[in-house]
């Protein structure tokens, strides 16, 4: 009953933010003003998608931010100098996300701290890969990520395409569903047979994948990279995955309302442009919005206020 | 219980360890150099790192996220008050402690009220209090009153004077977890929380005063950390976000909550200035340094679990 309306507040608030924000600057409610306003919540959609398959098996994960930077630097040098190898480590990457998964289990480790761990790492080879801000898109990223679509903008229609995949993932299919259980509860899913650790492999390996996805985005839209380019994902994605109407535990995420949720956050930086805030207050500002959205939460959400 | 288990052996073991390590290289010359740079570097981590010590005692999903902002803002606005003025040192303490005050209560009042998870709430009032601290700093950097810098800079008998505090604060923080009602109320919230309000404890109370306790924590490091590098900067506080969490669970402390190992935090916090000085000194490069940083933080909790789970 409760799941039914979680996916209601985070379109409401992204409805709301962009009926104020054409109000106050009618002239973006276009192709082009729509392709600005969007156009930088690609990868933030894709870092969301990252987080909420980590948080979907009761994880956190703290290194996101530095991993999408990572992988923004492998993308800006190797991938665009040498594609083959490029290739490799990004697969390396992603298969080494699935290990810090089954070793998070295997070893019972908090995830919090290992992760926090594993964010100096990537940032450290993040470091040692691009010392200097610098490198170079490659050629096909960049036409993918600047294509002209007819009818909706590049921004929106990718939006559209992470939703459906991922809805299809983790809401339709078997896999999916088995993997949401794991976070609503791991001991029976074992007693059913499933070998968890493998799940937990799977899912994280899975954030993995969009974790790359996102960083070879930003760098299709920014065309270089440098070591700390997204470290202010890591707290975005976890934002992003709340305000799309999930939860920290009990496997209770929505992929459509996660994607929703960041182009939700990153409307509400373009909107506070718009409103000629003084710069000073932009980032309360943004902490504001994310505290009016997120008390909405209490109108849906009496039943279960126990805690 | 305690009495066999020893987890904060683990972080001084390590202190130690990367401080050999470290006179090796130098066949044993500025040693009493680096302990002292050590324990002036690790009393801030260890301060804050007694406060979010706390948080995570609470139990799971209980980590507080504001704290550079919160160290930050009242570095800030205690410098401003004082004005470089002498003889304001106290007035700037009580500023950047009543900060410090007004953050745990806001903190708190968002969880509470909005029912907001704690995560979320620190992490979006963390970015008003950083809002207000730019508008308050307007980029000016205002010296420390001179007696208030010589005091953060200065020592006693050979011990520096941050880390007398740092001391101090961790004796009265031990005596309040292991001593007192309040800590045991705290441990019981943090084992279950349900169990604990079945029992009597008056949870809400608890929890208040430990989002106070850990902002007030905050609050006097970055009044300590402004005067000891002589001004406030809007990203001071920056690097022990990750610094407050990693110092509590190399500690020893449960990051599952209802355990907490005040000594622990303050092997931890030598340990992490310690690791990097080590590395420094045998030459390791940014990227190196952050790698190795990381592997070893790793290394220490599989160890720590490994030791842990052991019959």
């Amino acid at each position: 009953m409760l799941s039914k309306y979680r996916i209601l507040l985070p379109v409401v608030s992204l409805a709301v933010l962009l009926a104020l924000t054409f109000w106050m600057q009618p002239r973006a409610m276009s192709y082009f003003g729509l392709n600005l306003l969007f156009n930088l919540a690609v990868p933030i959609a894709l870092a969301t998608i990252a987080q909420m398959l980590i948080i979907m098996v009761n994880d956190i994960d703290l290194s996101l931010g530095a991993f999408v930077s990572l992988v923004a630097c492998v993308t800006a040098t190797y991938l665009n100098d040498t594609p083959a190898l490029g290739l490799l480590i990004l697969v390396a990457l992603v298969l080494g996300y699935a290990a810090m998964g089954a070793v998070i289990h295997v070893l019972d480790l908090p995830a919090i701290v290992v992760t926090l761990g594993m964010s100096f790492v990537w940032g450290g080879l993040a470091l040692f890969i691009l010392p200097t801000p610098g490198g170079a898109a490659p050629g096909w990223l960049r036409a993918v990520m600047t294509v002209k679509p007819p009818l909706m903008p590049m921004a929106v229609v990718a939006a559209i395409v992470i939703a459906a995949v991922t809805h299809l993932l983790v809401i339709r299919s078997g896999i999916g569903t088995v993997l949401r259980g794991v976070g609503g509860n791991a001991r029976s899913i074992a007693r059913a047979g499933w070998n968890v650790a493998q799940l937990k492999a799977l899912a994280y390996g899975l954030a993995g994948l969009f974790g790359v996805l996102a960083g070879m985005a930003l760098v299709g839209l920014t065309t270089s990279a440098d070591a700390n380019i997204a470290l202010r994902y890591t707290l975005l994605s976890i934002a992003g995955v709340i305000l799309g109407g999930g939860e920290f535990i009990g496997g209770k995420v929505s992929p459509v309302g996660a994607v929703i949720g960041a182009l939700t956050l990153t409307l509400a930086a373009s909107f506070l442009s718009f409103l000629r805030l003084s710069p000073d207050w932009q980032i309360g500002a943004q902490g504001a919005i994310l505290i009016l959205v997120l008390t909405a939460r209490l109108l849906f959400s009496r039943r279960g206020a126990a805690a | 219980m305690s009495g066999f288990a020893k987890p904060w052996l683990w972080a001084w073991i390590a202190a130690g360890a990367a401080f050999a390590a470290t006179l090796g290289l130098t066949a044993g010359r500025g040693a009493g150099e680096l302990a002292y740079a050590a324990m002036s570097f690790g009393a801030f981590a260890a301060i804050v790192g007694m406060g979010q010590m706390l948080v995570i005692t609470l139990g799971p999903g209980n980590v507080d996220l504001s704290i550079p902002a919160c160290m930050t803002l009242a570095g800030t606005l205690a410098l401003k008050v004082m004005g470089s003025d002498p003889g304001t040192a106290w007035l700037g303490l009580a500023v950047a402690l009543a900060t410090g005050l007004g953050v745990g209560l806001a903190n708190f009042a968002l969880i509470w009220l909005l029912r907001l998870p704690p995560i979320i709430a620190t992490l979006a009032a963390s970015l008003i209090y950083q809002s207000l601290a730019i508008w308050s700093n307007r980029g000016l950097r205002i010296k420390p009153p001179e007696g208030l810098a010589d005091f953060a800079t200065g020592r006693m008998l050979g011990v520096p004077n941050v880390a007398w505090v740092a001391l101090l604060l961790a004796l009265a923080t031990w005596v309040m977890l292991e001593r007192s009602v309040w800590g045991r109320w705290l441990l019981a919230s943090g084992q279950n929380l349900r169990a604990a309000r079945l029992a009597g404890v008056p949870v809400q109370a608890v929890r208040a005063a430990t989002y106070v306790a850990v902002a007030v924590f905050a609050a006097l490091a970055g009044y300590l950390l402004a005067s000891f590098s002589g001004g406030a900067a809007l990203n001071m506080g920056a690097e022990y976000l990750l610094m407050s969490i990693a110092v509590v669970v190399i500690g020893g402390s449960s990051i599952a909550g209802g355990n907490s190992n005040v000594p622990g935090v303050l092997g931890a916090a030598l340990f992490m200035f310690l690791v990097v000085s080590m590395l420094n000194s045998y030459g390791a490069g940014a990227g190196v340094k952050s790698v190795l940083t990381g592997a070893i933080i790793i290394a220490i909790v599989i160890a720590a679990s490994a030791r842990r789970s052991r019959p």
